[in-house]
Order: C-alpha cells, then structure tokens, then sequence
C-alpha cells in the first residue's frame, strides 16, 4: 500500500507542536518561580527603622534589628579611632574599595560621623553574627589584637570600621548598610536620601 | 496434601487463587511478585554488608510514617514551630516516641546508607553495567542531604536557625550579584524568617520525599534490570544453568527475605536503644544548641551541623576562599557521582585488587572520618592544617584512581562466588 501521508508536513506540525508546547511549559514555569521572590508583605516589613544615638555611651554598641539582621552602632572613642591607621597592611581592603558600603562611608573610618560606625552585624563568610572583642589583646583572638569584630563560626576577623583582615575566610568588610542622621541624635537605617559622598 | 484440606478452607483456597486470576489479568501482580522477588535471583554469596540497603528503605518508610504523624501536630510558621515541637514532645499521646523515632531515624538512614556507599566502594558494585543504578544511588544520597537539611530547620531552634542561615549563604559565593539574588530567592525574604520556614517545611513533607520515593524506584529497577553485584565482584549472569538460572544465584525470596528480617531485627533492636536511652546521643543526634528558640540577633559560640554533613563541612572551612570552599565542598560529592568512570581497575572486588588500591581505600576511609570529627570541632591552627591533609587524601583518592587502578597488580578471579561452607 502506498502511502499518500504528506511526510513533510507533518515533521512541520510536529516540530512546531512541540516548539509551541515547550515554550508554553517553560513560560508556565515564570509565576511558581516568581512566588519565591520576597512577597509585598516581606518588602513592606523591610521599611527603615530609627536609632537613638545619644543614649550609646562612647566604647559600647547597640544591636537593633533592620530585615531580621542584627545592625550595630558603635560609638568609638578616639583610641579605638586611632587604631585604624595601624593595620592597614594586615587588612584585605584598607581603603573599602569593595562596594560593601555607600560611596559616603568609603573613608577610614567607613562612617558618616567618625565617631559612629554603623554595620550590619553579619559575617560576610556564612552570615554569623561576630562578637565585640574591643578589648586590646583579648586572649581568645590574639596579644597583638587592637580589638574589632571576631566570628566565632570559622574565626574571620575585623577591625574597629568592620574592615576584613587577611587570612581569615570572609572575603569582604562587613556592610555598612544604608543610613542618614535625622537631627542630633537619631540615626535612620535602611534610608539614605539626601546623603552625599 | 489437598485431601487434607477440610472443605471449608479448600473453599476459601480456590476462591483466593480465582481472585488472583481476576487481578492478573487486569494488573501484573503475580508478574511483578515473580519478577522483583520470588524469582529474583541474587548472588548467593552475600556478607553482612549487604544489610544495609533494605536498612535504608526500612528506615525510609519509617521517616515517612513518623512524619505523616508529626505533620499533624506541628505548626510550620516561626511564631508557633518551636512550641508545636516542645507541644509534641510534652502533650500528644506518644508525640515524644513519635519525635524521637523520626529525629533518631533521620541520623540512622545516614549511617545504613553511608554504609551502603562503602559497600558499593568497596566491592565495586559502580562499575559497568551498574552505572545507572550507582548514579541513581548518588541523587538518593543528595535528595536525603536536601531532605534533612531542610527538615533541620522545623523545629526553629538556634542550631536549625543558624545551620540554615550558614547552609543558605553558601549560594552567596557565586560571584557577580547571581549568588546574592539567589539566597534571597531561597530565602524569599531579606533575612531566615517565617516564610523560609514555611517553604522549607512544604518541601521537607512534599517536594523532596516525592523524589526520594521515585528515586528508590528507579534504583531498584535499574538493580533488579543489571542484578546485584556481590563480594567477588562476579557476574552471576555468565554461569547458567539448563533452566537458565544463574548457579551461584538464590531466589530473593525466600532466602533473603529471610537474611533481611534478621537484619531488621537487630537494627530495631540498636534503633530502639538509641530512641528510648540516647534519643539526643550526646547532642551528635540532636544538638544541645537546638533547645533555644531561634533568635537572628545572637549566633550560638559554636555552629557546627548535624554529624552526617560534617565531612563536606570540613572541607568547606579548610580551604581559606569562600568560592573556593564552596566550589571544594561540592567537588567532594562530584567526586563520588563520577566515581564508575574513574576506576579503570579490570576487577571489581577489593578481594581480588592490590595492595594500591587497599591502601587507597583505607585512606579514604579514614580521611573521611577524620573531616566528620574535624567538621564538629571549633576552629584551630591544628585542626586547620589536619582538615587540609585529610582533604588533600579525599580529593586524590578520587583524581589518581584512574592511574592507581591501572598500575595496581590484580589477582585472577574465580569464576564461581566462593563460600563458607
């Protein structure tokens, strides 16, 4: 029996039924893909959040919480000021040209007000949240320790402006995140408008 | 025999055998049975480790029953999930048994499979023509990792937090803002939070042990399609018989239906040892740290995950680069997906290898276990440099086997399975 089954129109409707189908399938794909982005509600709750900075007593830190992460302010004084230039050789980025932080905090001292530094408490190695070694010398990092920010996950180390030292596994400062004062004695974190570099 | 038969049950006897005839023709049970077990016929020479692989679906069945149960009183969202865990433990009827048996399960299914693992490495159950079964094997092994780790972080915990927390920024070491977005992705918000919760709780009961119950098919499948290997590495299939059934094979059933009960009832019995006198083992099952509620603002002293990822753990803090470490932790289980393809050894069972390859072995073994115990240590100079060589032993167990295995003076091997008798 000979078969008058046009072949090649039907490898056409073959080929474009399954170009047709898959791209349909793929597309389908978009919304479920899309649901596991951050949903309004998650952004919303991510809003700025304010800091009273007259209440932190020079050499001590608070921790607030901005997007489920720990946000210290540290009031420095001018020892632990005057150990930034020390270090600058044992850092991996003295100079924070790694955009770790606003173009207004890319100084020494990675802050606006040199006396506050503003950080997102959050190792840049796995996420830990160091701890406060600010004591010179602490026995659990070291006799020549000029004091910073220790991990006690896998041991990274950072200096008094959260700057990374070299060695250790983070590969970044710790973030300075967005920021600006309101008046005197209040600090906005998670917005920066009006702020310039 | 039949004469003996009262009439009763001889009535009650050809009904049940009609009943079969009406379901064989309509679904291939008979087929099936005959195929997969009274007529499956396996090497006749199998050891002790040849337990370890109905252990895993033992276990599997049980960690899915226990879970169905526990789904019933637990609450996935991070405001409820730690009380709905001490609710369970405390106020359900059993709610404690039932826990215990599914958090001491989740560390026994490592153990019979790690052991499974071994076994294959060490009889060469990899090599041709059980690729396919070894691969599908590997994707158990990484959908168990995904499965326990996501199920890690339901109780809500300090450890479940911050395991999660560490696990998930692992995905941040992918360079240029890829790795960023997708920890956000994963996360679906800017920190581990209730919605993290959530999704890992729908893929811990849903998405993953739907895979897992696919992926033990096809294992099987593709094992009862080659046949099992065995400890002389031997191919029962190329010594038959008349019928056509290979000399050195046995009937799955009743033989090793038999051989596995026995070795059900000891694993019950160590099983239940561990739920009832040891549910935490030492904080090893389930970590000390666990017993405070979550809290994103403080990291425990010292973060160290469940024993069973601590090898790849090791790994991944011995190497001082973050993409470095990732990318080293994942060739780890790379490594073992390409396993089939790196021996190039003429025989399969480590009976009939060298002393090369012996030695290879044991080095790996002990590398292994030596990054596990490095993996739950706190970070030291020493342990540092100990975690460096023993990673040096596992990778190179791996990338010079294709010359080892070559160069390693083999044995001739029987052409029957020897045995004890």
């Amino acid at each position: 029996m000979t078969s008058d089954v046009d072949l090649s129109r039907r490898h056409f409707l073959i080929v474009a039924t399954t170009v047709t189908g898959t791209v349909g399938a793929v597309l389908a794909t978009v919304p479920f893909i899309s649901s596991w982005k951050p949903s309004a509600r998650a952004q919303a709750v991510g809003a700025p959040v304010e800091v009273d900075i007259s209440k932190i007593d020079p050499g001590s830190m608070v921790a607030i919480k901005w997007r489920g992460k720990a946000v210290w302010v540290l009031h420095r004084t001018p020892q632990m000021l005057a150990t930034l230039g020390k270090i600058e050789d044992q850092l991996r980025d003295p100079f924070s040209n790694e955009p770790q932080q606003p173009a207004y905090a890319a100084n020494e001292q990675r802050s606006i007000r040199s006396e506050f530094l503003v950080l997102v408490g959050v190792c840049t190695h796995l996420g830990c949240v160091p701890l406060e070694k600010f004591q010179p010398g602490d026995p659990e990092v070291g006799a020549d320790w000029l004091g910073g920010f220790f991990c006690p996950c896998h041991g990274s180390k950072f200096d008094l402006s959260g700057r990374v030292y070299k060695g250790v596994p983070a590969p970044t400062n710790l973030v300075v995140p967005p920021h600006r004062y309101v008046g005197d004695a209040t600090v906005l974190i998670g917005n920066d408008s009006g702020v310039t570099g | 025999m039949k004469s003996e038969r009262t009439p009763a049950l001889e009535r009650v006897t050809e009904r049940m055998h009609a009943l079969l005839i009406w379901i064989d023709a309509r679904f291939p049970l008979s087929k099936m049975w005959r195929e997969h077990v009274s007529e499956y016929y396996a090497p006749k020479n199998f050891n002790f480790w040849y337990y370890f692989g109905s252990l895993a679906m033992l276990v599997l069945v049980l960690q899915i029953i226990t879970g169905i149960f526990l789904t019933m009183s637990y609450k996935p969202s991070a405001a409820e999930a730690f009380a709905s865990v001490e609710y369970i433990m405390r106020d359900v009827n059993w709610g404690w048994l039932i826990r215990y048996m599914h958090s001491t399960g989740a560390s026994a299914i490592f153990i019979v499979v790690y052991l499974h693992m071994f076994r294959a490495v060490l009889y060469g159950s990899y090599k041709k023509p059980r690729e396919l079964l070894w691969l599908f094997g590997m994707l158990i092994y990484v959908a168990l990792m995904a499965e326990a780790f996501f199920g890690y972080l339901l109780p809500w915990g300090q450890m479940s937090y911050w395991g999660a927390q560490v696990i998930v920024s692992l995905f941040g070491a992918i360079p240029f803002g890829i790795g960023e977005a997708l920890v956000e992705w994963v996360r679906g918000d800017y920190f581990i939070s209730d919605i993290t919760l959530n999704r890992f709780f729908a893929l811990h009961v849903i998405a993953v042990p739907f895979a897992l119950v696919f992926l033990v098919i096809a294992h099987i499948l593709a094992l009862h399609e080659v046949g099992s290997n065995n400890p002389d590495g031997i191919e029962i299939k190329e010594n038959k018989d008349a019928d056509g059934i290979p000399r050195d094979g046995i009937p799955f059933h009743p033989y090793y239906t038999v051989k596995d009960i026995m070795g059900v009832a000891v694993f019950l019995a160590l099983f239940s040892a561990v739920v009832f006198f040891a549910p935490e083992m030492g904080g090893y099952f389930l970590e000390h740290a666990n017993f405070e509620p979550a809290n994103s603002l403080k990291t425990p002293e010292h973060i160290a995950p469940v024993w069973y990822f601590t090898p790849f753990y090791a790994i991944l803090r011995a190497v001082p680069d973050k993409l470095m470490g990732v990318l080293m932790m994942g060739a780890a289980i790379v490594m073992l997906f390409i396993l089939p393809w790196l021996d190039r050894s003429p025989v399969r069972s480590i009976r009939y290898r060298g002393w090369i390859c012996k030695l290879a072995v044991t080095l790996f073994a002990i590398s292994f276990l030596a990054l596990g115990y490095l993996g739950l240590q706190p970070v030291s100079a020493t342990f540092t440099l100990a975690a460096r060589v023993f990673t040096a032993i596992y990778f190179m167990f791996f990338l010079l086997m294709p010359f080892y295995t070559r160069w390693d003076r083999t044995k001739p091997v029987p052409d029957r399975v020897t045995f004890h008798d």
